[in-house]
């Protein structure tokens, strides 16, 4: 069992396993299960993430109209052009979008590990699975290592916009992904806990100010730069860059900064983009609607 | 212990969007409400706080709500529509947004209702679809809705505990953890009991004609 990332860490050395497979042996050991129980359940996760990028890929727009379309339109320029920021980096952009938009969209999604920051994760697994030779064994296996870190930020934090503003879920999310990405990649766990933590710690402070409630702007595109920020992460750490706040540091300043974060800031949409001229007028607008209708 | 124990808790639900905590945790609590209560809902009223109250109509969460007092899981794509499935239903719904302070952020509280009864419970969304049931009629518990759970009503005597985890054991059912609370001593209390596998109507059944049992409720996971 582990309560910390310093604990998963130390655990995964000592064993000389992967993290994905301490988190599959806790979740066996937890609920008496099988391997197959447990893996195939996973496989089924990432099952609705592969649908949930194609149909978003296919176009979608949301009930309101505030968002959809954008994956259609990055994805037709990363044919037609030599992206500035690259293939893959690109890629996982348009993934996240096409899986935010769909969740806009009242479509079908998998939380990870919310449905407003669902995009992050198998954005960033479907945009450099081909890359790194992933088999589905190893897509799934990835998901179980995105699992490990959040469930330590689940229970020493939060992960919830509504309790710690968006550091707490895109920021989530994107950390939990690059660690993912680095043990993909064949890194040391050690390198999984520094591309968490340098994603992390970027994101610190991070508010949820969705315009009109709505899990949309800027949720969608924050989901976007949230996976992009993963992959980058990823390379600082497998280059051998470290973060100089450990880990389980970084959780707990995150967690700090929400308790302190004013609730104008969380989720509420009365703040940040919620507030601004055009974020009320939106807000007005879809409100009018809905009670006419 | 955390409150996120498996991973599905983190890489999951399987759902509607568009928001963890305001649809798919409101499609929970509304289940649990429905399994608790456990008969015809003919009204319910659902007041939203906090974070709920604010932005319930564009997270759909009062879709979500009523989908779950239907019975509809997080992925059903029906969610969109359940208000008018519930008006075929001629279940009468209304909402109320309060903005009195409350510990959580994404809080509701729900009374359902028919000819004969009424229940009235607290649910809180705490986050990536996970939920807990805080207050029971007017017990103060705690319940997440995600394993099969039973609640006893029973009456503070020698003995009543010793009934129902007497009947548990008999049926090798697991107890996963267990929670006693009452309003008084030797007046009414409540029994949370949460196990590792749904109970079969056998067992139910010895359960309620167990001594001082009052009143039974199943939340089914």
């Amino acid at each position: 069992m582990f309560r910390t990332v310093k604990e998963l860490i130390e655990l995964a050395e000592l064993k000389n396993t992967a993290i994905a497979d301490l988190m599959i042996e806790r979740e066996m050991a937890l609920y008496e299960l099988s391997y197959e129980d447990v893996f195939s359940r996973m496989e089924s996760q990432l099952v609705v993430m592969e649908e949930a990028i194609e149909r978003g890929l296919e176009g979608v727009r949301s009930v309101t109209g505030l968002t959809g379309g954008d994956a259609v339109k990055i994805n037709k320029y990363l044919t037609e052009h030599e992206p500035l920021s690259g293939p893959i980096l690109l890629d996982a952009v348009s993934k996240a979008v096409a899986t935010n938009e769909v969740n806009a969209a009242m479509g079908k999604v998998c939380a990870t590990p919310t449905a407003g920051s669902a995009g992050c994760v198998p954005g960033v697994l479907f945009a450099v699975k081909d890359r790194l030779h992933a088999s589905r064994e190893d897509m799934v296996k990835f998901l179980f290592t995105t699992g490990a870190f959040g469930l330590v930020v689940a229970n020493n934090a939060f992960i919830s916009g509504a309790q710690g503003g968006c550091q707490a879920e895109v920021g989530s999310a994107s950390a939990m992904a690059a660690a993912a990405v680095v043990e993909m990649a064949g890194g040391t766990p050690e390198q999984s806990a520094h591309a968490f933590s340098i994603t992390l710690k970027n994101m610190l402070g991070l508010i949820c100010d969705p315009v009109a409630g709505l899990v949309e702007v800027p949720c969608v595109k924050r989901n976007a730069l949230g996976a992009s920020q993963a992959i980058v992460s990823a390379d600082m750490a497998l280059a051998g860059v470290k973060s100089v706040i450990p880990t389980d540091e970084v959780i707990s300043a995150m967690y700090r900064v929400g308790q302190r974060m004013p609730v104008a800031f969380k989720e509420t949409a009365e703040g940040g983009l919620a507030a601004t001229p055009t974020g009320k007028r939106l807000a007005q607008e879809i409100f009018s609607n809905q009670t006419t209708k | 212990m955390g409150k996120f124990q498996s991973v599905f808790d983190i890489i999951g639900p399987i759902m509607v969007g568009p928001s963890s905590s305001h649809t798919a945790g409101a499609v929970k609590i509304g289940r649990a409400t429905r399994y608790l209560f456990a008969e015809d809902i003919h009204y319910v009223k659902c007041h939203l706080y906090g974070s709920f109250a604010k932005t319930y109509k564009g997270h759909g969460t009062d879709v979500a709500l009523i989908a779950g007092i239907l019975g509809y899981n997080t992925d059903d794509e029906r969610i969109i529509d359940a208000l008018s499935h519930a008006k075929d239903q001629g279940i009468h719904v209304e909402f109320i947004e309060d903005y009195s302070a409350v510990p959580h952020p994404n809080t509701v509280r729900i009374e359902v209702m028919n000819a004969t009864d009424h229940l009235e419970l607290v649910g809180q969304s705490i986050g990536g679809g996970k939920v807990e049931i805080v207050e029971l009629n007017g017990f103060n518990l705690n319940l997440s809705g995600n394993h099969p759970a039973i609640l006893v009503m029973h009456n503070d005597r020698f003995g009543a505990i010793a009934s129902v985890t007497e009947i548990l054991a008999r049926y090798e059912i697991n107890i996963g953890r267990m929670e006693v609370n009452r309003k008084d001593v030797g007046k009414e209390a409540l029994m949370t009991i949460e196990l590792d596998q749904n109970i079969e109507p056998e067992v139910e059944a010895a359960l309620r004609d167990a001594k001082h049992i009052l009143r039974l409720a199943k939340v089914v996971d």
